[in-house]
């Protein structure tokens, strides 16, 4: 029944990153910050910094990714860490190991830090409290994505694109676009957004993709399109997950792009400058059309650039915590 | 042996008697209540000063884990624990392994129980055979057997047809139906409320609509089949409200709610406390204080533990992963106390919540100090504070949202049938 942010330590340092729900803004301004001459970096001859050198960091995937994975162990690999990959996947379990037997395990290797995808949701924080619980201090955890819950960087390198084309938060409408029911995404950009003041956050999406009071999040709701994308700065657009497109959630892949495929005939509902945005991998013709995800809007592969500074940015500091 | 329980403050729901007396037991059972027996000499006197004496406390749910998941308890564990509770009559569901679909099951369990002899059992038989909602399991061979009432657990019953049959055919016979309230295929997947609590955590929901949906089904089969129907648990204020516009329709049901959904809601989970995974889910607070003034009001006839031992392999995972349960005899009379003392309620009307309605529910009528009845006594200290800590519990389960937290109230002396079988 502890409320304390799981995530500070006593000096109110970022000693692990499980969410950016209740991180204060200056701990996001500074990550920020921290992430813009790394930004730099990846365009020198030499790109890398002795900041990590001496650690051990483990990507812990027990849910796959190829993207999150390799942005991680590149960000990590900039920073002189060593990094050693995991897999894990399903096969674990049948193996009979848990989740905490594996972390005593990796620990007992001398792992500096853990980042970790699981596909629960609070599995971060479980790894958190049992390494705290352990007096492992010196660990620390940063979250890749858990279930539903969060992917903390995902929504900060989000921020950093936002704020890179569009400086300041206070003036701006975000919408989000998609399966906000299933997004991790979502949460933590909506998190990361109302943390950092933005007066308008939107999400967009028919009512079988939104969670159960989702404006308690502090957002609007819109479940047109056309109406929820109008005098946007950002629009976010979701990945819908191949799985969802036919079922009990939607009819077809077919039908939702017709009513939430961002099409430039959409896109112009939004303010001129509009940016638009995606955490990738993109369906094409079923969130996005090509001619949008191509344009001169897109902001996606900045967006991917932007993630491997602010990974490194978010590494570096937990490290120093 | 003679035991005289002296000068604590004697009270029976049954009876309606509060006040400061003796209690006298001879050959264990009641001799007396007030007035002592002619030629009375105690082999055995218990100061009872400052403490309250009352019958024995019955619980409608508590998990014994026996037979096949003796790794989480046993019956000497739990039924030591049961005693620490002030618990001398319970009530156990089916959800064993194998499920109790059997009478040579149902003899086992009641045999070790007599052995052990620290409370008495009445098992809850399987309605269906496994659980599984398919084959009727032999009701009457397992009412003979020592089954009280039947139920099929936390299983899932999806099939309507089949649960119609199942309610059917317990009322021919007079049996009793237990059920929890909750359409399967929207709770399919669920670990939490539907509520705000869950959107911000991420996990998946089981909306209130899932226990209102199952209440109109069993109400439309309690008119149809004329069946005996306990609901077990109940978790919702709509939930709470059909119970009550039910009741005030003549329809013969009982319900129950377990003590943690009196204090707690989703906003305990915190930062996905797995000690929070119960089931049902807990719910919003606006639930809880509904679910609290439904017990005050008599709507909730019970208040039972649901007590379930889980180890720390089905707890030290992630949230949805966790095995949902918390032991709880220990912590009953505690709870119950705290409810009754946040919402000023008589502690006569809280006691019966332990002892008369559930015991009248199972069927039972020995939760009362009513002369020549079996002595099945609780003596506690309402006022005692003590601090939840696995060493100061008896249940081999030490999982519960309390852990590090001080109660107040503890039972310092259990009779069962005249014999002391706790006493601290």
């Amino acid at each position: 029944m502890t409320t304390r942010n799981p995530q500070l330590n006593r000096n109110g340092e970022l000693t692990h990153l499980l969410t950016l729900e209740g991180l204060p803004a200056e701990v996001i301004t500074h990550i920020l910050d921290t992430a813009e001459p790394f930004v730099s970096i990846a365009e020198r001859e030499v790109k890398k910094v002795p900041l990590l050198r001496g650690k051990a960091v483990f990507n812990l995937f027990f849910e796959n990714s190829t993207r999150t994975r390799t942005t991680f162990e590149i960000a990590a690999k900039r920073l002189s860490a060593d990094v050693i990959n995991l897999n894990i996947g399903a096969s674990s379990t049948a193996k009979g190991e848990t989740l905490l037997d594996t972390v005593d395990n990796l620990c007992a290797m001398n792992a500096d830090m853990f980042v970790v995808r699981h596909a629960q949701s609070g599995a971060p924080h479980l790894i958190a409290a049992h390494l705290d619980a352990m007096s492992r201090t010196h660990v620390h955890v940063v979250n890749a994505g858990d279930g539903r819950h969060a992917h903390p960087t995902q929504g900060l390198l989000d921020l950093y694109t936002i704020r890179h084309y569009k400086r300041d938060f206070r003036a701006l409408t975000v919408a989000i676009v998609g399966d906000v029911l299933h997004s991790r995404v979502a949460r933590s950009l909506i998190h990361g957004l109302t943390t950092m003041q933005t007066p308008r956050v939107r999400v967009i999406a028919p009512r079988t993709l939104l969670p159960t009071r989702v404006e308690a999040l502090g957002v609007e709701v819109h479940t047109d399109m056309r109406e929820g994308l109008r005098d946007c700065d950002v629009v976010v657009m979701l990945r819908l997950q191949s799985e969802r497109m036919r079922g009990a959630l939607l009819p077809s892949a077919g039908e939702y792009f017709k009513q939430y495929g961002l099409t430039l005939d959409k896109l112009a509902l939004a303010r001129r400058d509009a940016i638009v945005m995606h955490p990738g991998p993109m369906n094409r013709g079923v969130e996005i059309d090509s001619p949008v995800a191509d344009g001169e809007r897109s902001v996606i592969l900045p967006q991917v650039t932007f993630g491997i500074a602010v990974r490194m940015a978010v590494l570096s500091i937990v490290a120093s915590s | 042996m003679k035991i005289e329980i002296s000068r604590g403050r004697v009270i029976d729901p049954a009876l309606e008697l509060d006040r400061v007396t003796s209690v006298y037991i001879a050959e264990g059972a009641i001799a007396g209540v007030g007035e002592s027996p002619r030629e009375w000499r105690a082999d055995r006197v218990i100061d009872a000063q400052g403490c309250i004496v009352c019958p024995g406390f019955v619980d409608l749910a508590a998990r014994l884990r026996e037979p096949g998941l003796e790794h989480k308890a046993t019956l000497e564990s739990e039924l030591a624990a049961a005693a620490a509770g002030g618990v001398t009559g319970l009530a156990c569901p089916p959800d064993t392994d194998p499920p109790l679909d059997e009478p040579g099951l149902v003899e086992m369990l009641k045999h070790r129980a007599r052995v052990i002899n620290l409370a008495h059992v009445y098992p809850v038989g399987a309605l269906t055979l496994g659980l599984k909602g398919e084959t009727l399991a032999e009701m009457s061979e397992l009412a003979e057997a020592g089954c009280i009432a039947f139920s099929n657990a936390d299983a899932a019953m999806p099939d309507t047809q089949m649960l119609y049959r199942a309610t059917q055919y317990a009322a021919t016979f007079g049996h009793r139906v237990w059920l929890r309230p909750q359409e399967p295929y929207l709770a399919h997947g669920g670990v939490a409320h539907d509520g705000e609590v869950a959107t911000r955590l991420g996990l998946p929901g089981i909306p209130v609509f899932a226990e209102t949906i199952a209440l109109s089904t069993i109400f439309a089969l309690v008119r149809e089949t004329g069946v005996q129907m306990h609901l077990c648990r109940l978790s919702s204020a709509p939930g709470v409200a059909m119970v009550r516009a039910a009741k005030a329709d003549g329809l013969p049901i009982t319900c129950d709610v377990d003590v943690h959904h009196l204090h707690l809601s989703d906003v305990d989970i915190g930062w996905f406390n797995p000690h929070a995974n119960l089931m049902p889910p807990l719910r919003s607070t606006r639930d809880r204080d509904a679910l609290r003034a439904g017990v005050a009001d008599g709507t909730i006839d019970a208040i039972c533990s649901d007590h379930s031992p889980v180890d720390d392999d089905g707890k030290q995972v992630p949230f949805g992963e966790a095995e949902p349960g918390a032991t709880a005899l220990e912590l009953l009379l505690p709870l119950t106390l705290k409810w009754a003392r946040e919402d000023e309620v008589p502690l006569i009307r809280a006691l019966g919540a332990l002892t008369s309605a559930p015991a009248s529910i199972i069927g039972i009528t020995t939760a009362t100090l009513r002369k020549g009845n079996a002595a099945d006594v609780c003596v506690f200290d309402p006022a005692h504070a003590w601090t939840i800590r696995p060493d100061a519990l008896r249940s081999q389960g030490k999982n519960t949202p309390y852990l590090g937290l001080e109660l107040q109230g503890r039972v310092r002396y259990t009779l069962l049938a005249g014999h002391v079988v706790h006493e601290m």
